[in-house]
């Protein structure tokens, strides 16, 4: 039964292996890779009911006991996110399969994108699971790798360009990371994440802040923080269709979510609230500033991308159980619906060829079902009731006001006026886009993909269905925030005998 | 806590590695941001190294237990090595291509960039409305219909 929290990890690597076999046959690896991923969503759902029930799961990777080696740690916090981002994996793999955009091709001879998107899922979820801090870096370089290939897909001289940023921005990322590892270990003798959350308490509060700092500047700049985020509209937009939406929806959450695992595990207390909720007021203001001024759907989604983690951000900053409750229920939420608009773009550009808004027009009368998905998603994202966009912003308004204080109050004040911008950036799109006559970009006759259309119903159902269980989903993320702010359950599962 | 391999030299060489990188980061050519990235991945991975006590070989039966180095940051550096491994070689089939494609492996302005630096010259106070259709001539705000699969360039391999 402990095994299982090691399978979402083995499953896709075992799955891009087999792919990677199974190169030249265009069906064995869909079914492969389907099997996978479906497989992943199974376990991961499993591990969630366990852990809810019985706390977290933990295995020893060799038969290591904790301290010396590695574990992979199933609390509620992963769990929660494995089922998400297993979900949303498995609906943009159907979409690419849809696509066509897995099959090998006269410009990419080795059909790539299975093993490559198997192996970023098995860096996304042993990320979720990871219980030391360098096995978090190797997750990282997994994903990124795997993000490397996936965004310059096909090497167009645009993806080239674009890709090139992306690539050095993350190395550097990279560095900052594997630097603050070495200094951590350095200064602790241990990476064991239970194990720092008992020595770190014992260094100098000086050393404390610049470790914690460094780690939060790197994972600072994946989930695409304010000063730290221009490289994501620049990016992001080029990539294929599905790319850019799991990209969208998972990458800078892993991001967000190495963010709030060492916040509340390694460095809990209010040390470095008053920096990460100023940092995540800009972030949602500049965010979506920067998309209220975009002409390019993708690149304008991206911005609303940015822009909105800067509302996680403020839950973690906030530092309180209902802050985190808030901000795990944002992620969750903000993973369904920010791929579910991208995979929408991708839709409407194969349908017109176009994403740029100067020359979309009339959607809504030509493809009514894109409209409507469109539109759901879009209301869902600026947060109109009673989507899980609204209920999501209530409860990190609720908490901010909660918290109480001048700072909190500004945060609620910028959130409030981005989700009204949000909404401003969504009508816009819907009015122009699928509202006035027809434009130029002459949509295509051909009828799209059953199976592409299928997936984005099915992600945007999924955002819809979120509002359904809103229930049962705030009280598990109630569990996982709780759990995070004791600490002890996480730290008694990896090392039983207490104090080592 | 422990003894730590570290003195001045080792600090030393970290700080040229990892400063001649940095200063090759900011170069436009990618090449040399390759090698920036090199230079500073190799001093990030001499500070690891330097983080663990020194001494003798951490085999048993070779070394006394007391004496033996920290054999975990060398681990740590073989996978960091690995990664870097990796990631320089996609670099490089990145400015290969990108010298392959344009003849330079120079990194472009951005779009923003390009749009400000266009205005200026127009002499445009007003940012992006929709009747704005100058950007057309910019290859990232027209997506000309891309073919679902793009036929390879034909060239010199």
């Amino acid at each position: 039964m402990r095994a299982l929290a090691a399978l979402p990890v083995l499953l896709p690597l075992l799955g891009a292996a087999l792919t990677l076999l199974l190169a030249t046959r265009d069906r064995p690896q869909r079914v492969v890779s389907v099997a996978c991923l479906a497989a992943t969503l199974a376990v991961a759902a499993v591990l969630l009911v366990r852990t809810y029930r019985n706390g977290p799961l933990v295995v020893e990777i060799g038969g290591w006991p904790a301290p010396v080696g590695i574990v992979l740690v199933a609390d509620q916090l992963a769990a929660l996110m494995l089922v998400v981002s297993s979900a949303v994996t498995l609906c943009v793999l159907l979409y690419s399969i849809g696509q066509g955009q897995s099959e090998a091709s006269e410009s990419a001879p080795v059909a790539i994108f299975h093993p490559t998107y198997l192996v970023l899922t098995a860096g996304v979820t042993n990320a979720f699971l990871a219980g030391d801090l360098f096995n978090l870096f190797v997750a990282f370089e997994m994903l990124l790798g795997a993000s490397f290939v996936l965004i310059t897909l096909n090497g167009t001289p645009l993806r080239i360009r674009t890709g090139s940023t992306y690539v050095v921005v993350n190395i550097l990322a990279s560095m900052i990371f594997l630097i603050s590892v070495g200094l951590v270990y350095a200064a602790t003798g241990t990476l064991n994440l239970a194990h720092l959350a008992h020595r770190l308490d014992a260094l100098p509060d000086t050393l404390r802040l610049s470790l914690q700092l460094m780690l939060l500047l790197a994972f600072g700049i994946k989930a695409a923080v304010f000063p730290l985020s221009a490289w994501l509209p620049d990016s992001y937009p080029t990539a294929p269709a599905p790319v850019t939406a799991v990209f969208a929806g998972l990458l800078t959450k892993v991001g967000v979510y190495a963010i709030i695992r060492t916040q509340t595990l390694l460095f809990p207390g209010p040390r470095a609230a008053a920096l990460l909720l100023v940092v995540a007021g800009l972030t949602m203001l500049v965010g979506i500033l920067g998309a209220v001024a975009q002409s390019d759907l993708k690149r304008l989604l991206s911005f609303t991308l940015v822009s909105h983690i800067g509302y996680m951000i403020f839950g973690i900053g906030l530092s309180t159980v209902a802050g985190l409750v808030g901000a795990i229920f944002y992620v969750v939420h903000h993973i369904t619906i920010q791929t579910a608009l991208f995979l929408v773009t991708g839709l409407v550009e194969e349908k017109t060829g176009s994403t740029d808004l100067r020359r979309l027009g009339g959607l809504a009368r030509i493809t009514p079902l894109l409209g409507v998905l469109f539109f759901v998603s879009a209301m869902n994202l600026a947060g109109i009731p009673p989507f899980s966009g609204f209920l999501g912003k209530l409860g990190l308004l609720q908490a901010g006001v909660a918290a109480g204080g001048p700072l909190p109050w500004i945060l609620v004040a910028l959130g409030t006026s981005t989700s009204l911008l949000t909404l401003y950036v969504a009508s816009r799109v819907w009015s122009i886009a699928f509202w006035r006559a027809p434009g130029e970009a002459l949509a295509s006759t051909a009828p799209l993909p059953t199976l592409m259309v299928g997936a984005t119903v099915a992600l945007v159902a999924l955002g819809v269905a979120l509002t359904v269980v809103a229930g049962p989903l705030f009280e598990v993320t109630t569990g996982a925030a709780v759990d995070l702010h004791e600490r002890t359950p996480y730290i008694h599962a990896v090392l039983p005998g207490g104090r080592p | 806590m422990r003894a730590s391999g570290a003195n001045l030299v080792s600090f030393v060489a970290i700080g040229v590695l990892v400063g001649c990188g940095v200063t090759l980061l900011l170069e436009r050519s990618l090449i040399r941001v390759l090698l920036g990235i090199v230079m500073a991945g190799n001093g990030v991975n001499l500070l690891i190294i330097f983080g663990g006590r020194s001494g003798r070989a951490p085999v048993v039966g070779v070394s006394e237990t007391g004496a033996m180095s920290d054999a975990l940051p060398q681990a740590m550096v073989l996978t960091a090595i690995v990664i870097t491994f990796g990631f320089t070689a996609f670099l490089l089939a990145i400015s290969y291509r990108s010298w392959y494609l344009t003849g330079s492996d120079d990194v472009p302005d951005d779009l923003e960039d390009r749009q400000i630096v266009r205005r200026a010259a127009h002499k445009e106070v007003s940012t992006a409305d929709l009747s704005d259709d100058r950007a057309e001539s910019d290859p990232e705000q027209v997506d000309a219909p891309a073919p679902r699969r793009p036929p390879r360039q034909e060239g010199p391999e």
